[in-house]
């Protein structure tokens, strides 16, 4: 590695004079590419700190008198508003991380090593094209053909699994949703949505496993799980944990489908097929932006800001994770 | 693993560069209509007809009936270039009131500051509400094989606000002598978010349930309770999708529901674009600006027969006197169109609002055309 990267120092290049040429500008090209990202991250900061800064300096109480869904005679400001929307939105997150990982990994390794060659293409562009519907599709179709179906197994949880706590019947009217617009609803569509990208980053990182590990695994006796869980999971552990992480950032900002799917409410309650207890910052934004005014944005932007916060967050652990595991991962 | 991480970066960098390329364009395509547009009406010919920017703010109740009323106007005046922002009807007064916009759409009448602020804004004349946009409001449910049943204020307000909670309750029973009523959870469904409609349908409970309705009017949704769609589409829909759900809209977006007729005096009044009118004919004059003035207090809890007191009224915002001729013009050029018979219909078409009585909207325009330039 070394010796190929680092020129013998009187080396003569193979190419002379127009060569360096393209390379400068091949490296300029990149560079601006690169510092680009950082101009664009930190110009969406600054407008999500300026534009929310009214509304996050305002302790008067003005703000709360200009933005009508802020009900302070409730006990409501705008801290305790984004405070039920973030615990929501990582809930409804979370549900869905639940749902489609175990499932991710599972078509994955199907598709990497079980599947017949024919049916692992044709399989992987299938999951892939589940990809590349657009995120209100997924919305409409929860909302008219999902939600029906879920209706009567949210009854069933509720009389049957009532006990436990997230599937906990409402309190003040005993019942379960009667349309199933609920976090949980959401969290499957959500599911379905991240289902995509961790199946597609963990094939390829299961398609990378050495063949010698896994060769040498099945030499020694190893049943097919066997090799799976000695030589394939350990060498893609770091993979599927980016690859959930991705899925992650994508569940944390999704709004669209939310939107449609979800009788939204706060409350910081886990009851996940009870309507009207949550709603996820982007959806919340998408609901009131339209009516909103200067006061309203600017408190909408807060919210954004707060959001933009969790997902830097989860993606700054997602990499330091990765970079951490990668270290005894056994691959190196 | 190194070649993996290097074409990563390869395929990201290509990626970045496809973004790159994608943006470009769209910027570009945006930027060049909006450029372009001031660009041709300020070459267009000064025309007998009505010409020019017209700019409005406010209620976004109105919006879809701006829709309308921006093509019809345009079909005999090509050069009036007409733009309405939906920024709500608070922020629609304050655009108005700042210079901002020519006019202001807006659920509610100017406050008593507002008028003086316009007093400022429009000279000593100040500004005046004008009614252009009644709509009924229905309360929709959804029931097998029951259209129409009758409910008091005070019922409606307890059902919506979790105290009534089966469909054969002894208070909506009591009502409804000879109506099966079936032994079913109701489902509230309500608005998720802020909306006009919400506020004049709290309002309506507020003011007609005898304290059943223990929340102010508002445009938010007071309390925690049942399902919220978004928008009066949404709201409808999960109507539709739900049996046992009642929730509230326009009259015009309710289509085949269920719809409650409301309890006026001793009679039940099913909602009707004809009811609304009644509602407003027999409203309190609330003007506080002169015989101009056509600000309305609608009763909500009146009792005169066949009216329908739950109905939302939006107005336009006008100053009596504006500085520049061409912009008194446009504004009564416009709304005359708006309050006419024909604009009206267009609306109703559109909208589905329900046309402003025959004399009020001769009312409107005579007094349109009163309004000139200083």
């Amino acid at each position: 590695m070394t010796i190929s990267t680092a020129p013998a120092p009187n080396a003569v290049p193979l190419t002379a004079g127009r060569e360096s040429i393209a390379d400068k500008t091949f490296a300029g090209v990149s560079a601006f590419s690169a510092s680009l990202i950082l101009l664009i991250l930190a110009a969406v900061a600054a407008f999500l700190l300026t534009e929310a800064w009214p509304a996050i300096t305002d302790t008067s109480g003005a703000l709360a008198a200009k933005v009508e869904w802020l009900n302070p005679e409730k006990g409501e400001t705008l801290v305790s508003t984004i405070g039920y929307l973030v615990f929501g939105t990582i809930l409804i997150s979370t549900l869905a991380l639940l749902i489609a990982t175990p499932l991710s990994i599972g078509i994955a390794l199907f598709i990497s090593h079980y599947a017949p060659r024919r049916l692992a293409a044709g399989l992987g562009y299938l999951i892939d094209l589940l990809a590349a519907i657009p995120s209100v599709v997924y919305g409409l179709w929860g909302s008219i053909v999902l939600l029906p179906v879920l209706k009567p197994f949210y009854t069933w949880l509720g009389t049957y699994l009532g006990w436990f706590p997230l599937f906990a019947p409402d309190s003040v009217t005993g019942e379960v949703s009667a349309t199933g617009r609920v976090a949980l609803s959401a969290a499957i569509v959500l599911a379905i949505m991240i289902i995509p990208i961790i199946t597609a980053i963990s094939r390829e990182v299961f398609l990378q496993t050495p063949k010698l590990h896994e060769e040498a695994a099945l030499a020694m006796g190893a049943t097919r799980w066997e090799m799976i869980r000695m030589a394939v999971l350990p060498f893609g552990r770091s993979g599927i944990i980016g690859a959930t992480m991705l899925g992650l950032g994508r569940a944390l900002g999704e709004t669209m489908a939310v939107y449609m799917i979800i009788s939204g409410g706060l409350t910081y309650s886990f009851g996940v097929i009870q309507s009207g207890k949550h709603n996820t910052i982007a959806a919340y934004i998408a609901t009131q932006f339209p009516e909103a005014n200067s006061s309203g944005v600017s408190a909408l932007i807060a919210m954004g800001l707060a959001l933009f916060i969790i997902t830097l967050v989860v993606n700054m652990l997602a990499r330091w994770i990765v970079s951490r595991r990668s270290e005894f991962s056994g691959v190196n | 693993m190194n070649i993996a991480l290097r074409t990563g970066a390869v395929a990201s960098a290509a990626a970045l560069t496809l973004l790159l390329a994608a943006c470009t364009p769209s910027n570009e395509d945006t930027k060049t209509p909006s450029s372009a547009a001031p660009a041709m009406t300020s070459e267009a010919p000064a025309a007998p007809s009505l010409s020019g920017d017209l700019a409005g703010a406010g209620a976004s109740s109105q919006e879809s009936a701006m829709e309308a009323w921006k093509a019809g106007i345009q079909a005999t005046n090509p050069d009036l270039n007409i733009s309405y922002d939906p920024v709500g009807s608070g922020g629609g007064r304050t655009q108005f009131l700042d210079g901002g916009v020519a006019w202001a759409g807006s659920d509610s009448v100017l406050s008593d500051e507002e008028y003086v602020t316009a007093v400022t804004r429009c000279g000593a004349d100040g500004a005046i509400n004008l009614p252009v946009y009644i709509s009924p409001i229905a309360v929709i449910f959804n029931i097998d094989g029951i259209d129409s049943i009758s409910l008091d204020a005070a019922t409606i307000a307890g059902i919506f606000d979790g105290k009534i909670t089966k469909w054969n309750d002894a208070a909506i029973a009591g009502q409804n002598a000879g109506v099966a009523l079936p032994d079913l959870a109701i489902t509230i469904v309500h608005r998720g978010d802020e909306s006009g409609t919400t506020k004049n349908f709290t309002d309506y409970l507020n003011k007609a349930s005898n304290g059943a309705w223990p929340y102010d009017a508002s445009g938010d949704w007071a309390n925690a309770l049942g399902e919220s769609g978004q928008g009066t589409s949404g709201l409808v829909q999960i109507v539709t999708d739900t049996q046992g759900a009642i929730g509230y809209a326009d009259f015009s977006k309710a289509g085949a529901l269920g719809k409650v007729s409301i309890k006026v005096g001793e009679a039940f009044v099913a909602p009707s674009a004809e009811g609304a009118a009644t509602a407003l004919a027999t409203a309190a004059p609330a003007g506080k600006n002169g015989d101009n003035d056509l600000a309305f207090k609608i009763d909500r809890t009146s009792t005169e027969a066949g009216a329908y007191p739950l109905l939302l009224l939006s107005y336009a915002i006008v100053c009596q006197k504006y500085d520049d001729a061409a912009v008194a013009a446009n504004v009564t050029g416009f709304l005359s169109y708006v309050a006419s018979a024909e604009g009206q219909a267009a609306a109703a078409a559109a909208a589905g609002s329900a046309p402003l009585p025959a004399d009020l909207s001769a009312k409107v325009e005579a007094i349109l055309a009163t309004i000139a330039a200083n």
